[in-house]
């Protein structure tokens, strides 16, 4: 993460348009609803890819927790949190990306993982190595990787 | 989120899922002991639960069955092995476990109370632990590495012998401190996912997370041999990979932390029967 922030930044003045629009994990602006407005990578989501990464288990890997009809092809889907059928009936865009981003702003102490964070955990690792985090620790999705899963839920209507 | 679980169950079922609630069974031992699987939670525990259950009770029907009799469970050829080093004379002073201790059996009621505190070292001792303290101290023979072969074979063989009898360690006086270390260790939300024990082990036992049933996370089947590995595992070790789970960096085996948490693990199944070497997938 370092060293992308810095190179972003250093390359800014040339390659403004690339990364002009991309919020950063740690500058994510929240509602009082836990919602976020604005896109976090500033391209439309592709709500294809985003199919791919619920399912993924080394994407997203949602259905861990969640099952998801439309996902019927993916075996194994887990039962933690509520069914995502409807769930582009039940929130807008804006909650969806909050939800996703980090669920925690608008359920306390929920046990959905913050796909968007990169700061304030307790031992972070190195993936699932077992070792500790180093210098190539990210958030869990990129932020187009949230706006694809975004476009993906908006599509779930009951 | 109520009504959303009814219709989750409903789906569930209609999906032809396995059902997620641990079974109604009984576990018998050899056709001979029948061993307590779910019984009323310990005192300490019983904000958050009303009763604790065997991780036997959420695995399938046959790695049941195998637990339930010594010739199909695998753990027992690891206990045959630990036996043969129990008779074996090894180190400075030319003894064996059988020198000191008579057979195995004179270990029946041992692994319930531990881990345990040991006045005359002044440290809170698991099982492993004290097999090297004898070792060490009364064989002048090397110490095993933590949760490696040799050692947790002998857990195995300690705890076979204990079979049966509940699970009692002592969470006052002396082992207290290290029991509250264990239970703050226990909701502590660790790793890029900021999740504790408790959010998998005590929010949502029954339920499936991906392929897994989710148990209680109980330790009174410890060692188990897992269909998955082929080997005995022990408690230590299952932390870890728990941990490691969490995208967090892990604690090692042996491990103070680990200590505490078999301590607290351990007591938060008080009651329970010893079930090691138990069989799990
Ligand atoms: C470890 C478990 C876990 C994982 C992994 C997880 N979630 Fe969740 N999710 C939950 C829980 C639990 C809730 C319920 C909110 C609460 O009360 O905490 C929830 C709530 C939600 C909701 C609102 C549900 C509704 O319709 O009312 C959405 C949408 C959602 N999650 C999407 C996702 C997406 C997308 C992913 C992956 C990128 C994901 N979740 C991964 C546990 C999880
Ligand atoms: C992300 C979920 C998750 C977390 C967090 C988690 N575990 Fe587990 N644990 C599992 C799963 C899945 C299994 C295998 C199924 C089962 O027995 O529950 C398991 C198994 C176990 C077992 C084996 C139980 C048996 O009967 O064989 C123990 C003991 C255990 N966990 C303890 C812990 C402890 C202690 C922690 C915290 C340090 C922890 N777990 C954190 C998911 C988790």
């Amino acid at each position: 993460m370092r060293i992308s922030v810095i190179s972003a930044a250093a390359l800014g003045l040339i390659a403004s348009t690339a990364f002009a629009e991309e919020v950063l994990p740690t500058a994510v602006s929240f509602n009082d609803d836990g919602a976020v407005e604005q896109s976090l990578s500033g391209t439309a989501g592709d709500a294809a890819n985003g199919r791919i990464i619920v399912g993924d288990k080394g994407q997203g890997n949602c259905v861990a927790c969640h099952m998801v009809n439309d996902l019927a092809d993916v075996p194994f889907q887990g039962e933690i949190g509520p069914p995502l059928d409807g769930a582009g009936d039940r929130w807008s865009e804006a909650e969806l990306r909050g939800i996703v981003a980090n669920a925690k702003v608008m359920f306390e102490d929920s046990m959905m993982p913050s796909f968007y964070k990169t700061e304030g955990f307790i031992r972070p690792g190195n993936a699932y190595t077992g070792k500790a985090a180093d210098d190539t620790f990210g958030p869990l999705l990129s932020a187009q990787q949230i706006e694809d899963v975004v476009a993906y839920l908006a599509t779930l209507k009951e | 989120m109520k009504i959303l679980t009814g219709a989750l169950l409903a789906t569930v079922l209609t999906a032809s899922f396995v059902s997620a609630d641990p079974v109604d069974d009984t576990l018998i031992l050899n056709e001979d002991i029948t061993l307590v699987t779910r019984t009323a939670a310990p005192a300490h525990l019983s904000d958050a639960f009303d009763e604790v259950m065997s991780g036997w009770l959420f695995r399938g029907t046959e790695t049941r069955a195998m637990q339930a009799d010594d010739f199909d469970n695998p753990g027992m050829i690891f206990v045959e092995k630990a036996q043969e080093s129990w008779d074996t004379v090894e180190g400075t002073e030319g003894k064996s476990c059988a020198s000191c201790h008579d057979g195995m059996e004179s270990m029946a009621g041992v692994k319930p109370t531990y881990p345990k505190w040991n006045e005359e070292a002044g440290e809170m001792r698991t099982l492993q632990m004290q097999v090297n303290a004898c070792r060490t101290e009364r064989m002048g023979a090397e110490a095993w590495g933590y949760d490696k072969g040799p050692a947790i074979n002998m857990e195995a063989a300690l705890s076979s012998v204990s079979r049966g009898l509940p699970m009692n360690v002592a969470i006052d006086g002396p082992a207290q401190s290290t029991w509250e270390m264990g239970k703050e260790l226990y909701y502590t939300r660790t790793g890029q996912l900021e999740l504790s024990c408790a959010n998998c082990h005590e929010d949502n036992y029954g339920k499936m997370i991906r392929a897994d049933h989710l148990s209680q996370g109980q330790i009174n089947g410890f060692p188990v041999y897992r269909l998955k590995n082929t080997k005995l595992n022990g408690s230590h070790s299952r932390f870890k990979g728990c941990i490691r789970d969490t995208r967090a960096e892990t604690y090692k085996p042996g491990s103070a932390e680990f200590i505490a948490l078999e301590l607290y693990v351990a007591s938060r199944g008080n009651g329970l029967s010893v079930e090691g070497p138990s069989v799990r997938n």
